[in-house]
């Protein structure tokens, strides 16, 4: 975050890619499992939800892990 | 919680046309977003005391976060939605505004200008041209600043309200109000640091929430080539894909516009006048850590500006590959062709998002909005407080006040500009036309004030009343030239070079004659007044500052060294879609 003292916004940002990419995961493999016959979309079989899910949980990892606030010397980054 | 969240949202779905439904993880997304943004605000209120910290986010950012705010701040209300629906009307040639409409101009602002804006220590844009010409000039760039800022941001407001009722059947109220107290709440908590905090998190929502269209659209049409080769088969009379071979003459391409007109009036004064005097964009890199932060954070901002046609236009492109039938104007819907080019958008996010993926893309327009908000907010309370209310406080009361009353200040000024944006919002609904009278009137004043402030930078002989008049002559020149055309149509062919000039390009030569005039009309009146002593000019004026030496840096370091990288893939990017 700003110098010296508090979160990195890069924490936050790893957070909620987390979050997101549980959700969008868990969705679309009950989607796939049990497919809804109201909507449509191009290219279903391609499971691009699925994918996209488990993108958005690693990014959201990679950024989580790595500015934690209590991880040492991780107060001090932007 | 969620639950009643969604069932608020689907209780507004009142029209059966809408044209996407959200399923409750669409909601969710939406919903955690929204504590996010808020949460983020609350947390940065302990690091938000002094006037630095509010105003200029304590001077404190590194170049990846002003570099990245820079760019989400300009992503703005209606980019996403509204130039992919320019890139299905115009086809490829809208990039000429994420090219070479903003990459020269980014690259200029770090390399040249910066510096001086820097080094001054300056607050704000009107605040560099008080140290540089004086009080009137900084009057005249901050009072149409402010007006012209909040009001540009009610107009977008009510465009995204009115978005958000076609796509999604939200009320334009609840979209008004829900979203503006977001952003509220979050600026007032934590000033420029929360603005920029957001603006970061809400540019990583854009890219991750569009990048779906591109990446299914372009394995659906297998391709680059096969999307080429579609478009060819469904427009077989247009040219959508070439940037520059259809621009040797006005009639031959669909935006009725000339090279000269994209070269001089867009590439080299309407994107110079925004990206290098546009306080909006430009508090973003003054809340840089230092001068090499600061010079580095527009070219980080170039290189991902040269990214988002990625996004924006590509999408549009493949619309014209794949929507049947082909989308028309919004006075052509029909019953044989139900959509506008406007909708291109969501009907792309309809056919390829699934659960989840869709509420990841509606959070991204909802993210492009109030980061553009946040923005305009932000840069208001600034220069409301600093160079209007401050300068004039002063004057009336003899008495300077604390850092601690500037910052209450700067904080109801956010109020009062949320309110006054909202108002706007609300005067667009009754009287549409307002809307076009406000972008020409913001228009007014962009050009000549890039002539003065980088007159002002550039050459040291350029006086304080040089710098007034000529700004005062550039703008009255905009109106008169503005008003003529609205009077007597046929004055198009003089202001334009042609009769067939469509008002983009119009708006391109209006632009290049009135920063033509301002530069003229400050370098005579120059000539004619006394010039500041060098010694006055430390700081501020090339020729009269000492520029830090990057020669002790490694050459990957050095600003220079990345802006040559960003311009070079922005020379082969134009070549490669000529």
């Amino acid at each position: 975050m700003i110098e010296n003292k508090g979160i990195s916004i890069w924490f936050f940002i790893g957070s909620l890619l987390l979050i997101y990419g549980v959700a969008i995961t868990i969705a679309n493999v009950y989607e796939m499992i049990s497919p809804s016959m109201e909507k449509q979309i191009v290219l279903r079989e391609l499971n691009f939800g699925v994918w996209w899910g488990i993108l958005l949980v690693i990014v959201g990892l990679i950024y989580f892990i790595n500015f934690r606030p209590w991880k040492k010397g991780n107060n001090n980054k932007n | 919680m969620i639950n009643n969240f969604h069932s608020l949202l689907t209780i507004m779905m009142t029209d059966p046309t809408n044209l996407l439904s959200l399923g409750w993880v669409d909601s969710f997304i939406i919903i955690v977003y929204f504590i996010f943004v808020l949460g983020i605000g609350y947390y940065l209120l302990r690091f938000t005391k002094t006037g630095e910290d509010f105003f200029m986010a304590g001077r404190k950012m590194t170049a990846w976060i002003a570099g990245l705010s820079f760019v989400a701040a300009n992503l703005g209300s209606l980019e996403l939605m509204g130039w992919a629906a320019s890139a299905y009307q115009y086809g490829i040639l809208a990039t000429h505004w994420y090219w070479i409409g903003a990459i020269p101009a980014m690259l200029f602002l770090g390399i040249i200008m910066m510096p001086f804006y820097y080094i001054s220590k300056t607050h704000s844009v009107p605040g560099y041209l008080k140290l540089r010409f004086g009080e009137g000039s900084s009057m005249l760039s901050a009072v149409s600043f402010g007006f012209m800022t909040v009001f540009m941001s009610g107009i977008n407001m009510y465009s995204m309200a009115i978005v958000m009722k076609v796509v999604l059947g939200w009320d334009i109220h609840f979209s008004i109000w829900v979203s503006s107290i977001t952003v509220m709440v979050y600026v007032v908590l934590g000033g420029l640091l929360s603005a920029i905090f957001n603006e970061v998190l809400q540019f990583m929502l854009i890219w991750l929430g569009a990048l779906i269209i591109p990446i299914i659209g372009l394995i659906e049409t297998g391709g680059w080539d096969g999307m080429v080769e579609r478009i060819s088969q469904n427009f077989p009379a247009g040219d959508y894909t070439h940037l520059w071979s259809t621009m040797g003459s006005f009639q031959d391409n669909p935006m009725g516009i000339h090279w000269t007109g994209i070269v001089f009036g867009l590439g080299l004064i309407i994107s110079f006048a925004y990206w290098t005097t546009d306080f909006l964009v430009v508090q973003r890199v003054l809340s840089a850590k230092d001068l090499r932060s600061a010079k580095m954070a527009p070219i980080i901002g170039a290189g991902f500006k040269m990214m988002v046609p990625f996004i924006v236009i590509l999408p549009g492109l493949l619309g014209l590959a794949v929507i049947l039938p082909p989308l028309v104007g919004e006075n052509q819907v029909s019953a044989m062709n139900p959509h506008s080019y406007n909708e291109v958008l969501p009907l792309m996010l309809a056919r390829y998002a699934g659960p989840g993926l869709l509420g990841l893309g509606v959070t991204a327009l909802i993210a492009g909005f109030m980061s553009g908000m946040a923005g305009n907010v932000s840069a208001f309370a600034t220069v409301w407080t600093y160079d209007i209310y401050k300068p004039t406080h002063l004057k009336l009361s003899k008495k300077e006040e604390s850092d601690a009353y500037y910052v209450k200040i700067g904080r109801w000024c956010t109020v009062l500009g949320v309110f006054v944006s909202i108002g706007t919002a609300y005067l667009v609904q009754q009287f549409a036309s307002i809307m076009d009278y406000v972008q020409a009137l913001f228009s007014f004043f962009v050009a000549p004030l890039f002539g003065t402030v980088i007159l002002g930078m550039l050459w040291k002989r350029a006086t304080a009343a040089g710098g007034f008049w000529g700004l005062f002559a550039g703008i009255g020149s905009s109106i008169g030239m503005w008003a003529w055309v609205k009077i007597y149509p046929g004055a198009l062919k003089y202001i334009a070079l042609s009769e067939h000039a469509k008002d983009m390009a119009e708006n391109m030569y209006r632009a290049l004659w009135s920063w033509l005039i301002c530069v003229i009309v400050t370098v005579v009146v120059s000539y004619l007044t006394r010039p500041k002593a060098d010694s006055e000019l430390v700081g501020l004026v090339r020729g009269c500052t000492d520029i830090p030496s990057e020669g002790d840096l490694p050459l990957i370091k050095r600003p220079i060294f990345w802006a040559s990288i960003v311009f070079a893939i922005f020379i082969v990017l134009n070549i490669i879609f000529w």
